[in-house]
């Protein structure tokens, strides 16, 4: 057992090594501020490592290691890429670094859409009072310094600022041309009171992958986050949603990730308004060297929020996957409805579901329910399907979509939720 | 058409627990033929057995539809084959959606058997024909497979899934259980449609009560994993007034 100080002098020594030799970003005065305090949060937090509560099921050292591991390229053959047959406005980065020449303009009724460096270099007060600062309330209770180490040094981004009902859904699309790529990419979005966007993300990211994303969702307003992770074997990456929601404000957001050999989404969420509502989704498919980390933590801090978790991971071939999720209801947080849910189906005897579900509530008078479930295919609904004469491949890919069902109807544009499910299918039978 | 002979059969996990004990019977095209039996004589394993169920181990005997053995095949070959069975309690199957599911199966068989699918258009035409005849609503097809149904919807499903499947030999186990006497005279109304001279069925039940709405050719009395007795429907209402004690003690004798 390694003391506790011990460790501490550990992870601060580990963090210290990370940034020597590493000087702050060029930008203006707001973000370098924020970069400094951001980079002072890692000096004193550190780094985290496996030892720790909160990465426990998570070995860490793939992300916080000095030099990212290789990966290679995905090819998707004559596959179309995701979403492409909807009207959006596509912003692509590859590698981690926006390329203005293949995105479309920055232009959108009712959207300011800008990249990090310009934001950074004026004083756009709106993005001074986002940037590093969901980032820095997400550090307690729980540290998640790797989100700082974003804060401090990532370069590459985009501010998005949501003023109107957004016609058309802002694409960001991450592609890939290099095996070694590490990217850091810091996105701010806003918006503002009674506003609506949706946002798509989708792309294998990188080699190595560093993401925060700071979101503000003002009173009354919503926001629509649908991302596909991609499906490169080897990358690994973390990503973290921090989103802040106003009095009767609704944030819906779904992941659904495939392949990877250590991803960790965390998504954290604060319910500051009465009456917002918080959906976190996410469908996992994940066979062989895959390792899948959904950690979330809602935070209920206003009367009458509804919030859910649901997740869903189908694993085989010693895939391994991992949840922690929390509720926490404040005191002042009466009549909250919060539900979690958390499923594996596990196709074989090697693959792996880590959970660790947690309720915190102190307020009396609150709804909240949460399970956590694994298990595998259920012979009798398997049997039923093939008595009516599908083959058992085909049973029991329709039963594993029907698993998966249930994230996905957390996603509220039909015609994304079948695009996503349509693709699933297709991934599913190629390799049944 | 369906032809047991000698069937034995016992659970997989326990050799010691033999379940069929030499079953014979034989279904002509156009015939229906009730096997009527107590608790425990092995009537639904019967059933089982025949669609291939996982837990059953065959150790004598033979099952063959026109010619072909049944026993050796999958149970979704067996389906492509023309078996139908309509289960006692049909499972729930959250997130399929019932027309999904309908039209995956129509397609596989038909697909099996070597004729081209369904184009949506003519699935959904034919669909709501046959489910109306069901007082199946539109929305009972949109809901999961089973789920939320009464009892009496899910065994209208269930012949639902059988009229679309146009099987040739059908098996329906205990699918008067559970339902009222409204619910039973929909169901048998539905079977009775499907009576064709082409197409046996097998009709497994525990009272008499179903037999007054679909009329049988041979009532098989089933003790033990064995038939004891068969006959003419009025088998079937001598087990109504007298109980099974009387028939099985003459078939033992």
């Amino acid at each position: 057992m390694i003391p506790r100080a011990k460790l501490k002098a550990q992870k601060v020594e580990a963090a210290q090594a990370l940034l020597d030799g590493r000087s702050l970003p060029e930008g203006g005065a707001w973000i370098t501020r924020a970069r400094k305090d951001a980079r002072a949060r890692l000096q004193t937090m550190g780094l985290p490592v496996k030892r720790d509560e909160y990465w426990k099921y998570t070995d860490p050292r793939r992300l916080t290691d000095a030099a990212a591991q290789d990966a290679r390229l995905h090819d998707m053959g004559d596959e179309a890429p995701l979403f492409d047959s909807f009207d959006r406005v596509r912003l692509v980065f590859v590698d981690g670094v926006f390329d203005a020449g293949a995105s479309d303009a920055l232009a959108l009724d009712g959207v300011e859409i800008s990249t990090l460096t310009e934001a950074g270099a004026h004083d756009l007060h709106w993005a001074r009072d986002l940037y590093g600062v969901l980032e820095a309330r997400g550090q307690s209770p729980v540290e998640r310094t790797l989100a700082s180490l974003n804060t401090a040094h990532a370069t590459e981004g985009l501010v998005i600022r949501v003023t109107a009902k957004a016609e058309k859904p802002i694409a960001i699309i991450y592609q890939r041309s290099d095996p070694q790529s590490d990217a850091m990419v810091h996105h701010l979005v806003r918006v503002e009171a009674g506003a609506e966007a949706t946002i798509l993300e989708n792309g294998p990211f990188a080699a190595r992958f560093n993401q925060v994303m700071e979101v503000d969702v003002a009173d009354g307003a919503t926001l629509h986050h649908v991302r596909a992770q991609g499906r490169d074997h080897e990358r690994a990456g973390v990503t973290h949603l921090f989103a802040r929601l106003g009095a009767g404000s609704q944030l819906k957001s779904f992941t659904l990730t495939a392949n990877g050999a250590l991803i960790r989404n965390e998504g954290v969420v604060w319910l500051d308004g009465a009456e917002g509502s918080a959906h976190l989704a996410g469908a996992t498919v994940g066979d062989g060297a895959f390792h899948h980390d959904d950690t979330v933590f809602v935070t209920h801090g206003a009367p009458r929020c509804e919030s859910r978790q649901v997740f869903k991971k189908v694993l085989r071939g010693g895939a391994v996957g991992v949840f922690q999720g929390k509720i926490l209801v404040d005191q002042i947080a009466q009549l909250t409805d919060g539900y979690q849910i958390s499923q594996a189906l596990l196709l074989d005897e090697d693959a792996q579901f880590l959970a660790k579900p947690e309720l915190e509530i102190y307020a009396d008078d609150v709804k909240c329910s949460h399970g956590s479930t694994s298990g595998e295919i259920d012979p009798n609904q398997l049997f039923y399907l093939r008595a009516r004469g599908l083959s058992e491949d085909r049973a029991k890919l329709l039963l594993v979509l029907a698993f998966l069902a249930e994230a996905l109807d957390e996603i509220a544009d039909p015609d994304l939720a079948e695009d996503l499910r349509q693709r699933m299918e297709a991934w599913l039978e190629r390799r049944a | 058409m369906l032809e047991i002979k000698n069937l034995h059969a016992e659970l997989e996990e326990d050799s010691d627990v033999k379940i069929l004990n030499g079953v014979s019977l034989s279904v002509k095209p156009g015939e229906v033929h009730a096997i009527m039996g107590p608790n425990g004589s092995g009537k639904s394993t019967l059933s089982y057995v025949l669609s291939g169920r996982d837990g059953y181990a065959v150790t004598d005997g033979s099952a063959t539809l026109e010619g072909e053995s049944l026993l050796d095949m999958e149970p979704e070959e067996r389906a492509a084959a023309g078996l139908f069975l309509a289960f006692q309690y049909p499972v729930e199957i959250p997130g399929v959606g019932n027309m999904t599911f309908l039209r995956t199966a129509v397609n596989a068989q038909r697909k099996a058997r070597g004729q081209d699918e369904l184009s949506a258009g003519e699935f959904l035409k034919l669909v709501r024909a046959k489910a109306k005849e069901l007082q199946i609503d539109a929305e009972m097809l949109k809901r999961p497979v089973n789920v939320g149904f009464s009892g009496g919807e899910k065994k209208r499903n269930e012949i639902l899934q059988m009229a679309m499947l146009e099987p040739r030999m059908c098996v329906l186990d205990e699918t008067d259980s559970g339902l009222d006497v409204d619910a039973m005279k929909l169901v048998s109304d539905g079977v009775n449609k499907l009576r064709a001279d082409n197409r046996g069925f097998l009709v497994i039940t525990h009272y008499q009560r179903l037999l007054n709405h679909i009329k049988p050719d041979v009532v098989h009395i089933m003790s033990h994993g064995r038939i004891v007795k068969s006959g003419g429907p009025e088998l079937a209402l001598e087990v109504e007034e007298n109980g099974y004690g009387d028939l099985l003690a003459e078939g033992a004798a």
